[in-house]
């Protein structure tokens, strides 16, 4: 039941392709806007460069929200998923799993390469990839619960905006802290275990949180 | 009255505790003012003068410090009560919880203009990035997503619940996010502001926690204020609300 | 106040405006709720409910 329904969303977001590709090509022009904006010195966007990474990463992962279960609610599918024996836990989790595969992963791959834009050391890109990879899951998770709880609302995309980026600003510190802190010559290390924890905290208590309120929104 | 012991529980109900806290407004309010002269009194007349490199505007701090408690305190206040307003299913709880929000993110902007104004004459700037001004400001984006929710939401038990999702899905990140801004600040080596190396005197120290009394007082007859008029909206078409009024 | 004078006032007046500000909305918010009342049934002026 799991694997199909990630399944499902999977193939459902390739019909909607073009929904998945809009949220990428906001993030590669997020981040190549700053340099226009602050100016090519090389030194200025090394230091830079994990922040506006970040940042990018959130905007764009905020974007794609709209996503997790919006269409579901629209097409009164989510209503029937709530319905099934499943534990509503499994279900959120497989949905927030195939989103972040179509709406993250892409940036995860594509950070590295818009890293050469700054100037930025292999080691640095690496760090970059890895972050992400640790972090997004985390930011799809959070996101889902706000998602959860704007379902169906008017100015849902703002409004999950406001309640959402207050809770992603740890994930943004410690993301950006583990770039950064490879910048200066220093180890990530410290960083992504501290990513890692929170993965695994959010992996327990954020599924459980978004079916509460999918429960609470959906009634 | 023949019965010896109050039955507490029928004040859970909005109609007995509407009138129940309407009697206690009054009470809070004449506290309010009271505490409020007496410590703010006691602050600029009888409190001898700070030492250090605080210089004369130290006054400041009799209202910063009790205003960013009363921001922390009412968050913490109001996630209990929209949690016990959702796992019980009591609408007054939830109400309190709405009623609450609003006071609470005023004290914790008065506490991030406050702790500007102090910034700037102690430190030079007005803003830094120090853990406790940027987990203030968090705080008040914290509130702004709970109150920005409730007033998206028509549905009124609906408003409720979802509050008290986000409520305490904040409640529990505060430390979290707290942690974070407190070990990213210690790394970023910009300012160098200790808080501490304040020795306060008893009598200043007495000021302050009357101030913080006072603002206490003066949450409870709002937060009983506000309530009053969320039943009144909410139970618009109850019957009791007609005998009340009449 | 040692030159100080604008930020501790400032202080003070903007904690004043704030909450005074609250207590303004407050009665606002009675008023209002006391003129959508005005139907034949009720008696809007009542001493009672306007306790603040």
């Amino acid at each position: 039941m799991f694997g199909w329904l990630v399944w499902r969303d999977l193939i459902l977001a390739w019909r909607r392709r073009a929904d998945v590709l809009a949220t990428f090509f906001f993030f590669v022009l997020v981040v190549s806007l700053f340099p226009l904006g602050i100016g090519p010195e090389r030194e200025l966007l090394r230091s830079i460069a994990p922040g506006v990474v970040w940042v990018a990463a959130l905007l764009a992962s905020m974007l794609a929200l709209g996503r997790l279960f919006g269409n579901d609610y629209q097409d009164g599918s989510l209503e029937q998923i709530l319905l099934t024996p499943q534990p509503l836990y499994l279900v959120v989790l497989a949905k927030i799993l195939s989103h972040w595969v179509v709406s993250e992963v892409p940036l995860v791959i594509v950070a590295p390469l818009l890293g050469v834009q700054f100037g930025l050391s292999q080691n640095t890109l690496i760090v970059i990839a890895l972050s992400l990879l640790l972090g997004t899951p985390v930011l799809s998770l959070i996101g889902a619960i706000g998602a959860a709880l704007t379902l169906g609302l008017r100015a849902a995309n703002v409004l999950v905006a406001l309640l959402v980026l207050p809770l992603y600003i740890p994930v943004l510190i410690f993301g950006a802290g583990a770039v950064s802190a490879t910048v200066e010559g220093l180890s990530p290390q410290p960083y992504l275990l501290l990513l890692g924890a929170t993965l695994v905290v959010s992996l327990v208590f954020a599924p459980w949180a978004t079916s509460a309120a999918l429960r609470i929104s959906v009634e | 009255m023949s019965q010896k012991t109050i039955n507490w529980y029928k004040y859970a109900a909005p109609a007995n505790f509407y009138v129940l806290a309407g009697k206690m407004i009054p009470w809070f309010t004449a506290i309010t003012i009271i505490l409020f002269a007496v410590g703010l009194y006691m602050g600029f007349f009888l409190a001898p003068r700070w030492g250090g490199d605080q210089k004369e505007s130290y006054h400041i701090i009799f209202i910063h410090v009790p205003a960013a408690w009363m921001g922390m305190f009412l968050y913490v206040l109001m996630a209990i009560y929209a949690g016990i307003g959702w796992a019980f299913n009591a609408r007054l709880a939830s109400m309190m919880a709405t009623a609450i929000s609003t006071t609470g993110a005023i004290f914790t902007f008065i506490s991030l203009v406050t702790g500007s104004l102090w910034g700037r004459p102690a430190w030079g700037v007005w803003w830094v990035w120090d853990a406790r001004m940027t987990s203030t400001l968090i705080l008040l984006f914290l509130y702004i997503g709970f109150i920005s929710l409730q007033s998206s939401i028509d549905d009124p038990r609906r408003a409720d619940r979802a509050g008290a999702v986000l409520a305490l899905v904040g409640l529990i990140n505060v430390p979290i996010i707290y942690f974070s801004v407190k070990w990213w600040n210690s790394l970023h080596q910009g300012a160098t502001i200790t808080a501490k190396g304040y020795q306060m005197v008893p009598s200043q120290l007495a000021a302050m926690l009357i101030l913080l009394a006072a603002c206490w007082m003066y949450s409870i007859a709002v937060v009983l204020a506000r309530v009053r008029y969320i039943i009144r909206e909410r139970e618009r078409e109850a019957p009791w609300l007609a005998e009340a009024a009449a | 106040m040692g030159g100080y004078g604008l930020y501790v006032w400032g202080s003070y007046g903007v904690t004043l405006i704030l909450l005074g500000g609250e207590v303004i909305m407050l009665l606002k918010r009675k008023r209002d709720l006391s003129r959508r009342a005005t139907s034949p049934q009720l008696e809007t002026r009542n001493p009672k409910l306007e306790t603040l």
